[in-house]
């Protein structure tokens, strides 16, 4: 007996529906599902936008598929979204790149133990957070330093300043960094801060900049989520800028020194092929230049040519290990001794993560 | 000490022209609405929308006056809107205006994605303090294009509706219905443009905010203007050169905030960052009765029945 | 057969202010490329497609129960408040304090406590706003808004600094509560307690204006407070007291946000739960059963979100654009409103009369 058309179609069509569901775990293992959550909008020129170019290099590479969700509030939303992730597109690594969404991916991760969350900022403690949470931050302050020498180089007033969100250890040792490199070009230097109160503010970052050139500050820098308002205010006010979290240069060409700009592929790209080939979650990771964590921005037009030559050395130091900022003897501004003389905090000290004080230089208060 | 004291107060009257200026629009705006009668409350929606727009185009043509000239051109059309829809009957313009409020914001958002990045062309600004060798007092004065446009438009409302037939109309419109409609007025018309004029009005202190302070398109950019104009009015009881004095009042004490940290007063900034709205309501409070309404209320403004 | 018609009659309006604000939606989509109908699709799925979805939804409707209320009872007194946001936040500090102040005290005694703190301090700040309105003339709408600043103000410079936890370091929060304080899910539901209080609240509110005397005192003023005067009712207390538990409510909601979610007071509690809720409590036109559907719905537009992100890349302003697509068209067909009393009267004209 010949096998007419329609049996043939019929029976081709049985075992393409027997085989489906194999393949489409012949597929999923081969796809690995990576989601990103961010707490703003991913094209803000600062924070957000520095990660979403870093998922954004993870879009091209093979067997990977990328869901992204912006504007997620630091609530309950977070955990919902990235329930979502999981449940609804079957995402295995999911990158939240909020500080304050760590307490939300710790109380999740419990439920779903095969799902990676890689958050970045957070402290994660063994024995204490689960094992498929894992914290990834770089070193950024060493690119404030480097900013602070280019600062130093710079300025004539010999007053620089930073703008700043909230006096957090991680935007503190920012300002120490930069007070610091600025100080080992000139000594007298001093750092004029001013705290808009939250990450996100354009009029009042535009207030705090005027007010810092109204004091004869002729160098200024930030950490705030959008650095773009603050560049193109100093320019107006002819002030020169150091840039921050992303690539500011295009935006004052005329005044942007260098800046320190965030590297996160080269974590992102540890984080999927560690994923993608089964190897261990690291729960801790943390990197500065040596590592490509972070990076300097190229060099412009303005940036003084014996500021080159000294962040180019310095950074060399940094890279070969050799340079350590927070060591002590290190005063704070209201004169009381926060490192003691012979102690060395190296960039990986844990105690680094809990900084508390400005050092001597800032005109500013932590507490307020 | 007195060196600080002299940096704090450039930075306050800086800051009164700079902060102040999108105030002034559209408070002068809201001002000419609620003559007639209306509440707008949409003009947040507006503003926001009037500075995506602005900035967009300017960025688009290369040029910041057509931005301006759009951005006045979408709160036109958008306080079009607002109106017309308050004029159907049972339609209560303070919860329309929170609904105008939600679209503005929502569409601004949703289409000024591709403009956050760019550099639009910027308004130009009047070098006043050219003659001071202190870069304080030329950065201070160095006045942007719009705000002598607003003062001249204050002086124009304030001489407009005291001293012109239309003015009249409009008074009369928001004050007694009943005699405007007497006196064959077309109370529905007359209130629909001034809701569109007024709308017109916050989109260029919005495109104020894009297109010169702070300088640049996000969504972090409106802080509040919008609602806080309905509150200058009724702080410069609905007199155009009140809006103006609330305005420059309203920005030197915006700037308080900052300028005191960089002179050295660096404790409580969240607290000294809300005096402007507690001076708001601290006036208010002074200077408001109760049972008697505020003189120069518009008699059928629904916000102080 | 009239009686359902006439019923049905009332919710027309509705159901036309949704049918054409999704049409508007799907209009907008299509203009920009995006297919409309997948789009809904997507939201329906995304807000209450699967039980995941579903209690994404209602655990975002359950603070825009509590906030919508700060709208709602006050409205019904003829005031217009839209300070919830400084209440709640507020509230929440409140009651983050007592576990700063008293973190051994068992949680039997603690959440009641907690709970007291966050309505008597919520509920006395937009309290004020009435007051300054019974008291001063100054308009409570814009009364409650600074007020509401000033609030959010007082809070960031109390959490950031005397009652900031010094181990929290990198986001500044409250001492945390101790872990037997928190509170957990509905049992069956993924959502916190704070929905089925909220829905409590709401239909508690409900009854009270419906079928208790004061609560139709507060009818009358809200109606017309200068006859209401004139029969001799309390106005002025009732309008306070209307306000204070419309403040009590969103101070509640920031308890639960405390309690059930953050598990500290920080910046976290100010996600615009207070704004969202004066839209729930509009768009519910101040009826508290109606607050119960529509911070739902409003819920779940805020959950398909997500959903609507991932799949059709769309910004997260769309869900703005189309709450605010709703919210207008909601209002504009009110209008309706009064051709359908003259159809609902018609309906119910009586018979002809029998001839004799």
């Amino acid at each position: 007996m010949s096998l007419d058309r329609r049996q043939f179609l019929i029976s081709t069509a049985a075992l393409a529906a027997g085989l489906a569901p194999f393949g489409r775990l012949l597929a999923a293992s081969q796809t690995l599902t990576v989601g990103a959550l961010y707490v703003g909008p991913h094209d803000d020129y600062g924070y957000n936008q520095a990660h979403a170019q870093a998922i954004a290099k993870l879009k091209g590479l093979p067997g990977l598929k990328v869901i992204e969700q912006e504007n997620v509030p630091e609530t309950v939303a977070v955990e919902k979204a990235m329930e979502a992730m999981i449940v609804e597109d079957g995402a295995a690594l999911i990158f939240v790149t909020s500080f304050g969404y760590f307490a939300h991916a710790v109380k999740l991760a419990p439920k779903y133990p095969k799902v990676r969350f890689a958050h970045c900022g957070g402290l994660w403690q063994a024995g204490k957070d689960p094992v498929n949470v894992g914290s990834y931050f770089g070193y950024i302050d060493e690119c404030q330093y480097l900013n602070g020498i280019a600062a130093g180089h710079a300025t004539k007033s010999k007053k620089i300043g930073f703008v700043a969100a909230k006096p957090i250890p991680q935007v503190l040792r920012n300002i120490n960094a930069f007070t610091m490199g600025a100080r080992s070009i000139k000594p007298d230097i001093t750092t004029q801060v001013i705290f808009t109160g939250d990450w996100s503010m354009p009029v009042k970052e535009a207030e705090s900049t005027n007010a810092l050139a109204d004091q004869g500050v002729d160098v200024v820098t930030c950490h705030v989520d959008s650095p773009k308002v603050l560049v193109e205010t100093a320019a107006k006010r002819v002030m020169y800028v150091c840039g921050y979290h992303a690539d500011q240069s295009v935006l004052a060409p005329k005044f942007y020194l260098t800046g320190a700009e965030w590297n996160w592929e080269t974590v992102y790209k540890q984080y999927v092929s560690a994923a993608q080939s089964g190897a261990p979650f690291a729960n801790m990771t943390r990197g500065g230049l040596k590592d490509g964590f972070v990076r300097m921005s190229a060099y412009t037009a303005v940036t003084p040519p014996a500021a080159r030559t000294a962040i180019d050395a310095t950074k060399a130091e940094m890279i070969a290990g050799k340079f350590d900022i927070f060591k002590g003897p290190l005063k704070d501004n209201t004169g009381k001794t926060v490192i003691a003389a012979g102690t060395t905090h190296a960039q990986t000290d844990i105690a680094l993560e809990s900084m508390n004080y400005l050092v001597e230089g800032v005109i500013g208060t932590v507490g307020g | 000490m007195s060196e600080a004291l002299v940096t704090l107060a450039i930075g306050m009257i800086a800051g009164a022209v700079r902060v102040g200026t999108p105030y002034l629009f559209v408070s002068l705006g809201e001002c000419i609405t609620e003559k007639s009668g209306r509440v707008n409350l949409g003009l947040e929606g507006i503003l926001v929308s009037g500075a995506m727009c602005g900035y967009a185009v300017s960025y688009l043509t290369q040029s910041a006056w057509i931005g301006v000239g759009c951005a006045a051109g979408v709160g036109l059309m958008l306080g079009l809107l607002h109106g017309l829809a308050c004029s159907l009957p049972r339609v209560n313009d303070i919860a329309f205006g929170i609904a105008l409020m939600l679209l503005g914001t929502g569409l601004a958002f949703f289409l000024g994605k591709p403009y956050i990045q760019p550099q639009a062309p910027q308004l130009p600004s009047l070098a006043l303090g050219a003659w001071s060798g202190d870069p304080r007092w030329q950065s201070a004065l160095a006045v942007n294009a719009l705000f002598p446009i607003g003062i001249a438009l204050a002086l124009l409302l304030h001489w407009g509706l005291r001293s012109t037939a239309l003015g009249l109309a409009l008074r009369l419109v928001g004050d007694h219905e009943g005699t405007a409609r007497a006196l064959a007025y077309p109370v529905l018309k007359v209130r629909i443009a001034a809701t569109a004029i007024g709308g017109a009005f916050a989109g260029v202190g919005g495109a104020y905010l894009s297109l010169c302070y702070p300088g640049s398109w996000s969504e972090g950019l409106s802080s509040g203007q919008g609602i806080m104009a309905v509150a200058l009015v009724i702080f410069a009881r609905w007199r155009p050169l009140g809006c103006l004095a609330a305005a420059l009042l309203f920005g030197a004490a915006g700037a308080l905030g900052p300028a005191l940290q960089s002179i050295g007063v660096t404790w409580g900034y969240h607290l000294f960052n809300a005096v402007p709205y507690a001076l708001t309501l601290g006036i208010m409070i002074a200077s408001s009765r109760p049972r008697q309404t505020l003189a120069g209320t518009p008699g059928e403004l629904s916000l102080t029945r | 057969m009239r009686a359902v018609l006439r019923a049905a009659l009332g919710g027309l309006p509705t159901l036309l202010a949704v049918l054409s604000a999704l049409a508007m939606f799907s209009a907008f989509l299509e203009l920009h490329g995006v297919p409309a109908t997948e789009a809904l699709q997507l939201m329906v799925k995304g807000a209450f497609g699967s039980a995941f979805a579903f209690a994404n939804t209602l655990q975002r409707a359950a603070p825009l129960m509590l906030t919508a209320l700060c709208v709602v009872l006050p409205a019904r007194a003829g005031l217009i408040i839209i300070g919830g946001e400084g209440a709640l936040a507020l509230g929440g500090l409140a009651a983050g304090s007592i576990a700063m102040a008293a973190p051994s005290l068992s949680p039997t005694i603690a959440l009641p406590l907690m709970a007291l703190a966050g309505a008597l301090t919520g509920g006395m700040w937009i309290a004020a706003s009435g007051a300054l309105r019974q008291w001063r003339g100054v308009n409570e709408t814009i009364g409650s808004l600074l007020l509401s600043y000033v609030a959010i103000a007082l809070f960031n410079h109390l959490v950031e600094g005397a009652l900031r936890d010094p181990a929290s370091l990198n986001k500044p929060s409250t001492p945390p509560l101790p872990a037997g304080w928190m509170i957990g899910t509905l049992p069956g539901l993924d959502t916190h307690w704070g929905f089925a209080v909220g829905a409590l609240f709401c239909i508690a509110a409900w009854v009270f204006m419906r079928w208790s005397v004061p609560g139709f005192a507060l009818n009358v003023v809200g109606g017309n407070a200068q006859a209401a005067r004139l029969v001799g009712l309390p106005v002025n207390a009732l309008i306070v007291g209307a306000c204070f538990a419309g403040g009590a409510a969103a101070g509640l909601a920031g308890m639960f946000e405390v309690a059930a979610v953050q598990g500290s007071a920080n910046a976290s509690l100010l996600s615009g739960y207070g704004t969202a809720g004066i839209l729930v409590a509009f768009a519910a036109r101040q009826n508290p059963l109606a607050v119960i559907v529509c911070a739902i719905l409003v819920g779940g537009i805020g959950a398909s979100g997500s959903l609507l992100q991932r799949r059709l890349d769309l910004p997260d302003a769309a869900t703005l654009v189309l709450q605010g697509l709703i919210f207008a068209n909601l209002l504009a067909w009110e209008a309706f409103n009064g051709r359908i009393g003259r159809w609902q009267l018609q309906l119910s004209a009586p018979a002809e009369p029998a001839r004799v």
